[in-house]
């Protein structure tokens, strides 16, 4: 099987060509079994692939396919790179892809463009797959800008309104901004190393650059932008909220459980540059932290039940930043694999509650759908628990692992777990909000569930993993073996245990108090002064749409106001007045007059027999 | 006898030419053109004869005759032409004579 | 001999002259046959009196006739002599007199340096017949194609 690992993103891409040559034209039953069977196949080929990989007791396995470009001393190719973190996230992405797929053709059954949905959805399991499985920097940034812009086409794909397109524009943008600094750090690590393979990277740099040298802090540093604009981190973390203009399915499979984790797979595959670079390292846990206490608070303040999420998943992958900054390399790769779980499961609940509200994203008009939507609120319950950490689901065991290392990495740790349980008690405290306003409360419109096998089954699949996929052990020890804190048993206090296991309760029984019993009053919290403009601010998401607006985009638009006229343009437009003030004067000896042609001819004759006499 | 320097024939007609030209050149009157025209090519035919004298040859006096079977015939054509001018437009003024057309 | 070449070289100049500068076009018709007249004088001070011949009679007999038939059929009148020295400015001069000063210079440089003498020797006419109809007999019949064309041309040109 492991012969035909090019299967794995060809099918996807196989699913794409035809869906995208027949254009809409066949039948919706065939879409579905082509869009949602091409993902369903692959993970087939990952699972039998990853067995016969694993069960060989090697530590990689590297396949070449063909070579790409040969420039000089560059060379590139199609090849593929298999150890125990691809087998991780390559059963992530074709697995929960295809729970999601399968979801998506109950989800979307009645939208016109039905075909071109799954064609781009298959174009971007293709692309993932090529990220994760490359063994070059090159062809990665390949399946990076593949995601990419498959992420804008979805996005934006009901492209009748506007606002989409603008969404979409902006996720593309802010992106590209990370991408761009990702591409310097190619060039900058192929200049410096003479390789772009990311194993014989490693290696050189491991041999050439002594730690903390500058060339070293360069190259992780242009890495972890294009990761943080990826993985949508601060600073670069402002376009996923506006993302969720797409459709559920999309920001369940991009936006939650796949794309996003690019920036965290991107710094994982690459560690060994970024422990020669300890300050980039301990910069990429500030990053994280800071990211998810900011997301943490915003998303407190948020009404739309998919922005909720979003900020949520922001949060999330902070956390994984946080593991990867003190060096927890696997606790981070746990916690996203975990992360896809629940995160997928409550982004596909909440389309359900979408769809059987009529389209309504208002958590605040919805209230007591427990009894109308019995799937979605299970669903909504264990992801919840699963996201909060709640003790024994899959998101304690691998959130503890990254707060433990943390705690253990020494120096600033303390104050970076501490962060962590803070903000680990907002999650809770935002998630069971959530959960509280839906489904409990006054109920204001009686609604039908829908669903059908297509999308239930996914959700409870998706449910049961979130709760025992914390007992999987993922099998990446030997890809991180010499760089971690080796997998070993963490011996803290018991005080510091029961406190990371009592603060998500607490924040539970915060929000039962606030929008369950309506103890006490999130109205009077809000309505004082501080707290109205604390939660302005917060529900701004920290103001940095505003402040981006005030420091790139309004100048860039002035300027390209001012340049209406196109300097650039003008300067082409020289030459045509030029030549048009030179027709001009032309066109004036045609006069017409024989009289002034046979004075032309003579001036010629005259000028010509100097010339002769002359020269 | 003293001869005839060559230069000098060569320089009547030269001078011959120049005053035609400057008549094709200034005269309005399209009769005038052509006459002015009929002086270059006697200045022409001059050079030609004074060449061939210097050699003691016939060749130029036959290109001399040469060019005024040439004339005649320009001569002619250019004389209905002018007729017909004068007929379209009532007048001899050359600068009548500005279209391509009719 | 070259007393006459200058004496006939200065009429025809003169006479020249006074055919670019008239106004009345018979009579500058008139000066131009004075000029032909003077040329064929000079043909045969240089030794061509068939060349001279051919001047008087086909260039100043039949082509100077051509026109002034042609200019009486036009019959232009008095009208058209005021037109001419309206048309006549001082100003319109100064460009062509120039430029065919500027020509004059350059021929008279490249005349200059012709160092030789027109040879004495008379070439009669027995000498051009010879040569007209040996080597130049293909230029006779062309020739006498060409007057065809203009014969019929200036026919059909002149009908009404």
């Amino acid at each position: 099987m492991l012969e035909l690992l090019w299967l794995l993103p060809a099918l996807p891409l196989a699913g794409f060509l035809i869906l995208a040559l027949t254009g809409g034209s066949l039948p919706k039953s065939v879409v579905a079994v082509v869009g949602a069977g091409s993902v369903g196949l692959a993970f087939v080929v990952a699972a039998l692939a990853s067995y016969q990989f694993l069960g060989s007791g090697e530590e990689s396995i590297q396949i070449a396919l063909w070579s790409w470009m040969i420039a000089g001393g560059f060379s590139s190719g199609f090849s593929f790179y298999l150890d125990g973190l691809t087998v991780v996230m390559i059963l992530i992405i074709s697995g929960v892809g295809f729970l999601i797929h399968l979801y998506s053709t109950g989800f979307m059954i009645d939208d016109p463009s039905y075909s071109r949905f799954f064609a781009y959805m298959n174009l971007f399991v293709s692309a993932m797959l090529v990220l994760v499985l490359a063994d070059n920097l090159v062809l990665l940034y390949l399946g990076w800008e593949g995601v990419g812009l498959c992420s804008y086409l979805l996005i934006g794909f009901w492209y009748e309104n506007p606002a989409n397109g603008y969404a979409a524009r902006k996720a593309f943008v802010v992106t590209r901004v990370g991408d761009t600094s990702m591409a310097i750090g190619l060039f900058l690590l192929f200049s410096q190393l003479g390789t772009l393979n990311i194993q014989d990277l490693m290696h050189n740099a491991q041999e050439q650059w002594a730690v903390g040298s500058g060339i070293a802090v360069a190259a992780s540093l242009l890495l972890l932008g294009g990761a943080v604009g990826k993985s949508a981190q601060l600073p670069l973390q402002t376009w996923l909220p506006d993302a969720m203009a797409g459709p559920t399915p999309i920001s369940a499979l991009i936006h939650a459980a796949t794309m996003v984790t690019a920036g965290v797979y991107l710094i994982a595959r690459t560690h060994i540059l970024f422990e020669l670079a300890p300050g980039v390292q301990a910069l990429v846990a500030w990053v994280g932290l800071i990211t998810l206490l900011m997301a943490g608070f915003t998303a407190l303040t948020q009404h739309d039940i998919k922005r909720i999420l979003a900020y949520s998943t922001i949060s999330q992958i902070g956390y994984m930043f946080l593991g990867l900054g003190v060096g927890a390399w696997s606790a981070a790769v746990f916690h996203l694999m975990t992360h896809a779980f629940f995160k997928a499961l409550l982004f596909l609940a909440a389309g359900t509650v979408i769809l059987s509200l009529h389209h309504e994203h208002d958590i605040f008009k919805m209230g007591g759908m427990r009894k109308y939507l019995p799937v979605a609120f299970w669903s909504f319950v264990i992801g919840s628990a699963a996201l909060t950490a709640l003790p024994f689901t899959s998101g304690y065991f691998s959130k503890d692992e990254i707060l433990l290392a943390a705690l253990e990495s020494g120096g600033s740790g303390a104050v970076l777990w501490l962060g962590g349980v803070i903000g680990a008690f907002f999650t809770a405290i935002y998630s069971f909000r959530l959960v509280f306003v839906v489904f409990f409360g006054e109920n204001h419109h009686p609604a039908k569930e829908v669903t059908g096998f297509n999308m239930a089954a996914p959700l409870i699949i998706l449910a049961v993993l979130a709760l025992v996929g914390g007992f999987i052990h993922i099998p990446v020890d030997a890809v991180f073996s010499h760089g971690e804190a080796a997998h070993e048993e963490h011996h803290v206090s018991a005080v510091i245990h029961g406190l990371m296991v009592a603060v998500p309760i607490i924040g539970v029984g915060v929000a039962y108090m606030f929008f369950f019993s309506k103890t006490w009053s999130a109205e009077k919290l809000v309505s004082s002064s501080l707290g109205s403009s604390l939660h302005k601010f917060w529900f701004s998401g920290w103001e940095m749409d505003r402040l981006y607006q005030t420091i790139f985009v309004s100048p860039f638009i002035t300027l390209a106001r001012i340049n209406k006229k196109d300097i650039i343009d003008l300067l082409v437009g020289v030459l045509v007045s030029l030549t048009s003030f030179f027709n001009r004067m032309l066109v004036r000896t045609q006069t017409g007059y024989l009289r002034w042609y046979a004075a032309s001819f003579m001036a010629g004759v005259v000028i010509l027999m100097a010339l002769g006499v002359l020269l | 006898m003293q001869a005839i320097p060559l230069e000098h024939g060569l320089i009547l007609a030269a001078m011959l030419f120049a005053l035609g030209l400057i008549g094709v050149l200034t005269r309005r009157n399209i009769v005038f053109v052509l006459m002015c025209l009929e002086i270059m090519l006697n200045a022409c035919g001059l050079a030609f004869v004074a060449a061939s004298a210097r050699w003691g040859h016939a060749d130029g006096q036959i290109m001399f005759l040469m060019i005024l079977t040439l004339a005649a015939a320009e001569v002619a054509v250019g004389l209905g032409l002018i007729i017909q001018m004068y007929r379209k437009f009532q007048t001899v003024d050359i600068n009548v004579l500005t279209q391509m057309k009719g | 001999m070259t007393v006459l070449f200058y004496l006939a070289a200065s009429v025809a100049l003169i006479s020249t002259l006074a055919v670019i500068i008239q106004t009345n076009v018979v009579h500058a018709l008139l000066y131009l046959i004075l000029s032909l007249l003077a040329v064929a004088v000079i043909f045969y001070t240089l030794g061509a009196p068939f060349a001279a011949m051919l001047e008087a009679i086909v260039y100043a007999g039949a082509i100077m006739v051509l026109f002034l038939f042609v200019i009486m059929m036009l019959n232009l009148g008095q009208r058209s002599r005021e037109q001419e020295k309206s048309w006549l400015e001082k100003r319109i001069w100064i460009a062509p007199v120039l430029m065919a000063a500027a020509l004059v210079a350059q021929l008279i440089n490249v005349a200059s340096q012709q160092q030789a003498n027109v040879s004495g020797v008379e070439v009669g006419v027995r000498e051009v017949g010879l040569a007209l109809f040996g080597p130049y007999v293909l230029a006779v019949e062309i020739a006498s194609v060409l007057l065809l064309a203009g014969l019929v041309g200036a026919y059909h040109l002149a009908k009404k």
